[in-house]
């Protein structure tokens, strides 16, 4: 092996040798720099010629030791010199530069102005995909069928057995505490009439949506976000290919048309789940369940409760694909916009919700 | 530097590589001493980045070792691996520059993850990196998805370049540079090797960089080394692959 850099002061002379790089450096480097601190050392004469190597890492140190300027005899081979000079000629400007915080009003005001561009490009994709609706219907033959094919059975079919399995469980969960306290009032039959409108107007749905959100909404930001990164967004248009036709409109459609399916596979999977649960709690047989749902759960409910799939499927493929080009060339882009999507997409969910129950409050309640 | 007794830096024998059921490299051997330039060419799909994953250890291999500065990579403990790969430095064909951080911070991240060295330090080194690349302190502001593809070139040697390495991998370093700049890596990265003893390994498919950088050359064929020599003695060799790089050589000279 080589040996250690290491530093002999005598006599107004500074004697280095060893190699005297980053890496044979670091194990010696305190010892070193409280050795190269002594103020002195600047003004003496510096012998370097003993040196094995010197790489710029320690020609940084050497230079800062000498305090930025050479010192006064220096006797150095031509190699080790010129590492030398290329380390006295670089600037030492910080090239980070420091970034400002914002202060509270610069925060409302970005957040603000972020909020209505948002809104500017939701409005933007919902008038895109009209005007290409109205182009696919004067030319159908350009109908992306294989694409809505592909996100339907993406987004829909494979979405059956975790749709399938929560919405069983939340069936089970419900009922079994609802029997817990009908019980104790003695109104045991009214579980039909509570699983029935709760699971079919307002769970499933909204259950469904959280789900969908998670699983295919994230998947559509991540996939038009990567496809931005790798540019395969802008090949499709240099070829001449529609965008907004072949990527985005398929993700719309087949999610909107997938979630209502969705809703009812979920609601009936929770249903089966209240009534097995029913049957074990309160004796309730099935076959009396399902003749009471019909008459305590008007079909009104099931018209409001697939609508409301409809909607929330559009409103998470819609969010999903706007924040999919949102996506700027970085992982970190990647991932805030994937997060805000599934977020964003939530939230509008349950608000859009909200709009449906004060709109729909005198439908399907059934008159006791 | 006498040398003699160093172990080589990169020592291959018997390395089968496999990928799904495809081998890329079958019994494959290849040994490089300290201060020696190789070229690794050999054509598209050969095998040549695989290789240098090898060498970094991102790939298991099928059969046969790799040692790296006389030690075996794949043997050793996670501190002795880790002390290992920061004397090597890779250049990545695309860059791989970390997109989420900028320009400055990139070729500081390996500096930084030494955890000795202090800010000036590594503002000092870091600076002087992008000037050797003929980057300006400025463009260190600069997020990697703002660069051109030369500047991503550039940094990526900067980055590759922080900590100093023993030993330099590589890939299609010239690729995406104009002349002058392909002109002006090649005497830099001469004359770091002129002072440094650098060990390189690189894949080019640039008879110009080949010519004028490297003083071994490796030929990659047929899932193995089908030669190894100094630069001249392949070149006189007559291997087909080669016949193609002697004339983009003489076509350039012309």
């Amino acid at each position: 092996m080589t040996a250690p850099p290491s530093l002999q002061v005598g006599s107004g002379k500074v004697v280095l040798t060893g190699e005297w790089t980053l890496a044979a450096l670091l194990p010696e480097l305190q010892k070193l720099q409280v050795q190269l601190a002594a103020n002195e050392l600047a003004d003496m004469s510096w012998d370097l010629t003993a040196i094995e190597l010197l790489d710029s890492a320690a020609a940084v140190l050497l230079w800062r030791a000498w305090h930025e300027r050479w010192p006064a005899e220096l006797n150095v081979s031509a190699t080790c010199r010129r590492t030398l000079e290329r380390v006295a000629a670089v600037p030492v400007a910080d090239g980070t530069g420091k970034p400002t915080l914002p202060g509270p009003v610069e925060r409302i005001g970005y957040f603000v102005i972020g909020a209505v561009d948002n809104a500017r490009g939701l409005v933007t994709m919902y008038g895109q995909m009209l005007l290409d609706l109205w182009y696919l219907l004067r030319h159908p033959s350009e109908m992306p069928w294989k694409e809505i094919g592909a996100n339907i059975y993406k987004a829909g079919a494979l979405a059956l057995p975790v749709t399938g399995l929560v919405g069983f469980l939340i069936g089970v969960t419900l009922s079994y505490l609802s029997a817990l306290q009908l019980r104790s009032v003695g109104a045991d039959l009214f579980i039909v009439n509570i699983l029935g409108i709760s699971i079919i107007r307002e769970i499933g749905p909204v259950l469904v949506a959280v789900l969908v959100a998670g699983r295919s909404g994230s998947a559509m930001t991540a996939q038009i976000g990567v496809m931005r990164v790798t540019e395969e967004i802008d090949a499709l248009s240099a070829m001449g290919v529609s965008r907004s036709i072949r990527v985005i409109l398929p993700k719309l459609l087949a999610l909107t048309v997938v979630m209502p399916l969705l809703v009812l596979w979920a609601s009936g999977i929770a249903l089966i789940g209240g009534m097995l649960s029913a049957l074990l709690q309160l004796d309730i047989s099935l076959a009396y369940f399902v003749e009471n749902l019909q008459r305590a759960v008007p079909v009104a409910n099931l018209v409001i409760g697939l609508s409301k799939g409809l909607v929330f499927g559009f409103i998470i493929a819609w969010v999903a694909c706007h924040f999919g080009l949102r996506v700027k060339p970085n992982t970190e882009s990647l991932s805030a916009n994937t997060t805000t999507s599934v977020v964003t997409a939530i939230t509008l969910v349950i608000l859009a919700d909200a709009v449906f129950a004060i709109n729909t409050r005198n439908m399907g309640i059934p008159q006791l | 530097m006498s040398g003699d007794a160093k172990p080589a830096v990169v020592e291959m024998s018997g390395l089968s590589t496999r990928i799904g059921d495809r081998y890329v490299h079958r019994n494959l051997d290849l040994r490089v001493e300290r201060g020696q330039i190789v070229g690794l060419v050999g054509g598209s799909g050969s095998g040549k980045t695989t290789l240098l994953r090898q060498i970094l250890g991102l790939i298991q291999p099928a059969a046969g070792t790799v040692r790296l500065f006389g030690q075996d990579l794949g043997g050793a403990g996670a501190v002795a691996q880790s002390a290992m790969l920061r004397r090597l430095g890779m250049l990545f064909q695309g860059g791989a520059l970390f997109s989420a951080l900028p320009v400055f911070d990139n070729i500081a991240f390996p500096l930084r993850e030494i955890r000795r060295l202090d800010e000036d330090w590594i503002r000092r080194l870091v600076n002087l990196k992008l000037a050797l690349v003929e980057l300006e302190t400025a463009h260190g502001r600069l997020m990697p998805a703002e660069l051109s593809g030369g500047m991503v070139k550039r940094v990526a040697l900067a980055r590759a370049l922080a900590l100093e390495p023993e030993l330099l991998l590589l890939d299609e370093p010239t690729a995406g540079l104009d002349p002058d700049r392909s002109r002006s890596f090649v005497k830099l990265l001469g004359q770091l090797q002129g002072e440094l003893g650098l060990t390189v390994i690189m894949v080019t498919h640039d008879p110009e960089t080949l010519a004028g950088l490297a003083t071994h050359i490796a030929v990659l064929a047929e899932q193995h080394i089908v030669m190894f020599g100094t630069a001249a003695e392949v070149m006189a060799g007559d291997h087909p692959f080669l016949a193609g790089f002697r004339d983009g050589d003489k076509s350039r000279l012309l």
